[in-house]
């Protein structure tokens, strides 16, 4: 038997549950009371594309250090689903733990002799005390909540607090579960011995919020100022509607019940869109969330956005494609499919958000964004950022801050004579003056199209006016680099030849990994990417360096092509790290990959000896 | 290429209530072909805003791809307009009307836009009530694309290089008024009579009001053997009432004989009054007109008119709750809930 594991405030607990079973709210419990003692969790839920029976997943990594990635290996195993027994054991880390229902007797065979098993008799606690299936069922859960709270030394006045929280007003609902609680609390701490994990109350959450991306993206929308939102359901992009939703009512519902928001739950996706266009062409802020099928299917649109330019704001929560492929797995695989939506010469400003409180200021901005430059914004997210809750700075508004409307012509403007021309570039800028439709009586009314119309917006199939206009809004474009997020630079502790460029939920196992790699003495500079275009310092930390590492949640290294094509970069110099299997990226997995690259490339090759 | 027209005007012109003469409501020279029902379209819209006393600019215009999406240009050149994406006006028109409650909306569209690639967005479009006109500029072909059927071309109509059509027509009257569409109509273009007053009450209609209007192609489909083409239409039209669009309560100053006229009046106070060409027909009675139709159609008749009005009809601004004040329109002060607010979440969020 090998030494058992012992960490504190560092290790991570997996739950491996049956969706649909309850468990949910059990293990959500756990999380927070870890938190509630001031220690930094990371959690993730591993679900399937289903409703109720097939296996799911919970992952906790309890980190005293802050580190928010991934780590990657289990230490301790709640192990729940008969159906994944066998992988759910194979997947502890040597020295591990298991808890399981011990109820039933299982063979052996069933279990490994280098963890530490701990059998917890949940069905009979369970059926002894309750007669109900649903209840027992729930109560399970409760029931092992308390005795891992035993086991782990979690403070049992927390857990009762947050029971008390979250059945607030029901009285009856919050004792019962306390009950519960305490049912699996007593049976642990009667029957079992201490084991190598612990918690010990920290002060390293500080005032961190704890929140799912897409919510903060809703939230952002609100504070935006977006007004109507069309989208139609798809995984995992829901949830970020849904949040608009509940935040829209919360804050933008009048005295008597009226609305100061619409929401259409479209057809599809062209539908939405296409509302999201209509709208921004009639002067109000317009987004639709949705993933990459749906992507796919508003390209047409998008297009028309940017010839025709017309704000638009577009939430894509990544995932691993295609239309039935694994909605429920999480990937960056999107970058180009959005940053070149469309047919003809077209490219689209593209925003990188790292964790939910970048999910909420992107949110926000991209709607100033996409007036300023009256095109599509897409921001991109991904399933690990947008449905699972993460521990970020707290929201913070700057209640000075005024909504940008770009450069919209009033009735004013028009009848102090100002020339009005829909295309015509007066700053120098590419952005040209538009108008609302219905703003004076006759004066800067247009008809809107794709091209084929001059600066005047009347029609002309010339090629001149064709081209003239494509150079403005490539003009326009350029213009975009200052003023979309710039990137984050990170030097190393030493000068290196080595810099690594990364980008949205990559960014904590990054963070992790920078450390772990300078621990290992490979020193690399990081820059974090938030939007295409790409900024100039993007093209001069490449410069700086003989060869960057660009690491994706892609298969096809699609950052890389980008910054390729656009940076005009030797593809020599960009070596791609690349994750891809659904599952989030880990520190583990990039330092083994750029440390193991980072090591070829330091070979020095074998000097022929002299003769 | 379209020209402007010269803005020289006869001194003489008649002038509406706004003092607007009809010139004020017309738009660039068509760049359809000679003869063309749509044209004739274009000059009914012109002439029911004229007629209506709606300032130009406060109508939206918004049109899909092909021929009749191309009419918006040649109309109403004061108001905003928005060729869009194939089938797609009518999402687009949902959005723009969510903007901004206050403008008119015209959607204007053809039976390929509307009854093949965009008959989802129409379905829907229809069941949201959205508070617009979608005029359909129906000629059962492909016209920019040299004469191919469209969905709306008849089982056993002809197409001019000879293919017979071996595929069910689509109705989208049939099909409006099924999905909960609230004034439904059908015209001819080459009625002005009947289309003008059709195309006034749908304008003044606060739900959403489909006319479905035949317009021959004169390039593809008025041949022999088109059951689209002016002589066709012509032999084959059945209209069930002839529509007078009131604005206000005018007093009735010709006599009818009783049960001659229905009067409706709708929510923004103006009155429909429709003298009866057949006895039984009642034009508030949803399930009836859907059986009157589907009789005339067996009997190979088109029928044409106001089929269908609902006087109480809801969009889908009440449907949704939304402030009376144009969503375009709201500030800061109103949509951004402010730091205050956002420390209040960020406590329920430890």
């Amino acid at each position: 038997m090998r030494q058992p594991l012992s960490a504190t405030n560092d290790f991570v607990v997996k739950f491996a549950n049956v969706n649909g079973s309850g468990s949910a709210s059990a293990n959500g419990l756990f999380a927070r009371s870890i938190l509630r003692m001031g220690i930094p969790i990371a959690a993730r839920n591993i679900f399937p594309s289903n409703i109720q029976g097939l296996p799911t997943w919970y992952e906790v990594r309890i980190s005293g250090e802050g580190h928010m990635g991934r780590r990657g290996g289990v230490d301790l195993m709640v192990a729940m689903n008969p159906q994944t027994w066998d992988r759910d054991v194979a997947e502890i880390d040597a020295g591990g733990y298991l808890f399981y229902d011990s109820t039933k007797p299982l063979p052996a065979s069933k279990f490994r002799d280098d963890i530490t098993v701990i059998g917890v008799p949940l069905t009979e606690l369970v059926n002894a005390a309750y007669s109900g299936a649903r209840e027992r069922q729930l109560f399970k859960n409760i029931i092992y909540l308390g005795a891992l709270s035993a086991l782990l030394s979690i403070d049992p006045a927390v857990i009762e607090q947050l029971l008390t929280e979250q059945y607030k007003g029901k009285d009856k609902l919050a004792k019962s579960n306390q009950e519960a609680f305490h049912l699996g609390r007593n049976w642990a701490l009667t029957n079992l011995p201490p084991i190598g994990l612990k918690l010990e109350k920290s002060d390293k959450v500080g005032n961190r919020i704890y929140i799912e991306g897409n919510a903060a993206a809703g939230l952002g929308a609100v504070y935006g100022g977006a007004t109507v939102c069309a989208w139609y359901p798809i995984t995992p992009s829901t949830s970020l509607a849904e949040g608009f939703e509940k935040y829209a009512k919360k804050f933008r519902t009048n005295a008597d019940g009226t609305k100061n928001y619409a929401i259409v739950q479209a057809e599809d996706e062209l539908a939405s869109i296409g509302i999201v266009i209509g709208a921004g062409w009639n002067g109000a802020r317009a987004f639709t969330a949705t993933s990459g099928p749906g992507i796919s299917l508003m390209q047409e649109f998008v297009g028309l956005s940017y010839f025709a330019e017309v704000p638009a704001v577009i939430f894509d929560v990544q995932r691993a494609g295609p239309s039935t492929g694994m909605p429920t797995r999480t990937q960056q695989s999107d970058v180009l499919s959005a940053a070149y939506a469309s047919h003809g010469d077209t490219k689209h400003i593209v925003l990188f958000p790292e964790d939910p409180r970048e999910c909420f200021e992107f949110g926000a901005a991209a709607f100033d964004i996409a007036d300023r430059f009256q095109t599509t914004v897409f921001v991109l997210l991904d399933l690990d950022i947008g449905m699972n809750d993460w521990l970020c700075e707290p929201f913070a508004w700057d209640d000075s801050r005024r909504m940008d409307r770009g450069k919209v012509m009033t009735a004013e403007m028009l009848d102090e004579a100002r020339e009005f021309g829909r295309y015509l570039d007066v700053d120098g800028d590419g952005v040209p003056f538009r108008t609302y439709p219905g703003t004076h009586p006759n004066k800067g009314a247009f008809f809107t199209r794709g091209t084929s119309r001059d600066r005047f917006a009347k029609y002309s199939e010339s090629g001149a006016v064709y081209v003239d206009n494509m150079e403005r809004l490539l003009r326009k474009f350029e213009t975009a680099k200052q003023v979309v997020p710039h990137p984050v630079e990170k030097q190393a502790a030493r000068t290196t030849p080595y810099g690594v460029i990364y980008y949205g939920s990559s960014s904590a196992a990054m963070q992790e990994a920078l450390a772990a790699l300078q621990a290992d003495g490979i020193h690399l500079d990081a820059l974090r990417i938030r939007a295409f275009p790409f900024h100039d310092d993007i093209t001069r930390f490449i410069a700086a360096h003989d060869t960057v590492f660009i690491v994706e949640q892609n298969r096809d290294a699609q950052l890389r092509t980008l910054v390729m094509n656009e940076c005009n970069i030797d593809p020599a110099k960009l070596v791609p790290v690349l994750h891809f299997d659904g599952t989030p990226i880990t520190a583990r997995f990039i330092r083994d990959a750029i440390g193991r690259k980072a090591t070829s490339v330091e070979v020095v090759p074998l000097r022929k000896t002299a003769p | 290429m379209s020209y402007l027209k010269p803005a020289l005007k006869h001194p003489g012109l008649p002038k509406n209530a706004l003092g607007f003469t009809r010139r004020d409501y017309e738009g660039s020279i068509s760049t359809l072909c000679a003869g063309c029902g749509h044209d004739s379209i274009s000059a009914a819209i012109i002439q029911a805003v004229w007629e209506l006393g709606i300032e130009p600019h406060r109508v939206a215009k918004v049109s899909g791809i092909g021929c009749s999406s191309k009419t918006p240009d040649y109309f109403l050149s004061s108001s905003h307009g928005f060729n869009s994406v194939h089938g797609r006006m009518p999402s687009v028109l949902t959005g723009a009307n969510l903007a901004n409650r206050d403008l008119i909306y015209l959607g204007v569209s053809g039976d390929g836009d509307s009854a093949s690639i965009g008959i989802g967005q129409f379905a829907h479009l229809m069941r949201r009530g959205v508070n617009m006109s979608y005029i359909v500029e129906n000629n059962g072909v492909y016209g920019l694309t040299k004469g191919q059927f469209s969905a709306t071309s008849d089982k056993g109509s002809k197409a001019k290089k000879g293919a017979i059509n071996r595929d069910e027509a689509i109705d989208l009257v049939a099909m409006a008024l099924q999905l909960g569409a609230t004034y439904v109509g059908r015209s001819f273009s080459g009625d002005k009579a009947q289309l003008v007053p059709l195309i006034k009450g749908a304008l003044a209609h606060q739900g959403v009001a489909l006319i479905d209007c035949i317009s021959p192609c004169v390039a593809f489909n008025n041949h022999e053997g088109s059951t689209k083409s002016y002589d066709y239409v012509r032999e084959h039209n059945e209209s069930v009432n002839k529509l007078d669009v009131i604005l206000g309560r005018a007093p009735i100053t010709t006599q009818y004989a009783p049960g001659e006229v229905t009067e409706v009046t709708q929510h923004d106070g103006s009155v429909l009054r429709l003298r009866k060409l057949d006895e039984g027909y009642d034009p508030t009675d949803r399930v009836a007109a859907m059986n009157y139709l589907a009789q005339h159609k067996a009997m190979g008749e088109i029928v044409t008119g106001l089929l269908f009005v609902d006087p109480d009809a809801a969009d889908l601004h009440a449907g949704l709750g939304t402030v009376a004040t144009p969503l375009n329109q709201l500030g800061d002060e109103v949509l951004v809930p402010g730091a205050a607010a956002l420390e209040k979440l960020n406590a329920s969020l430890r």
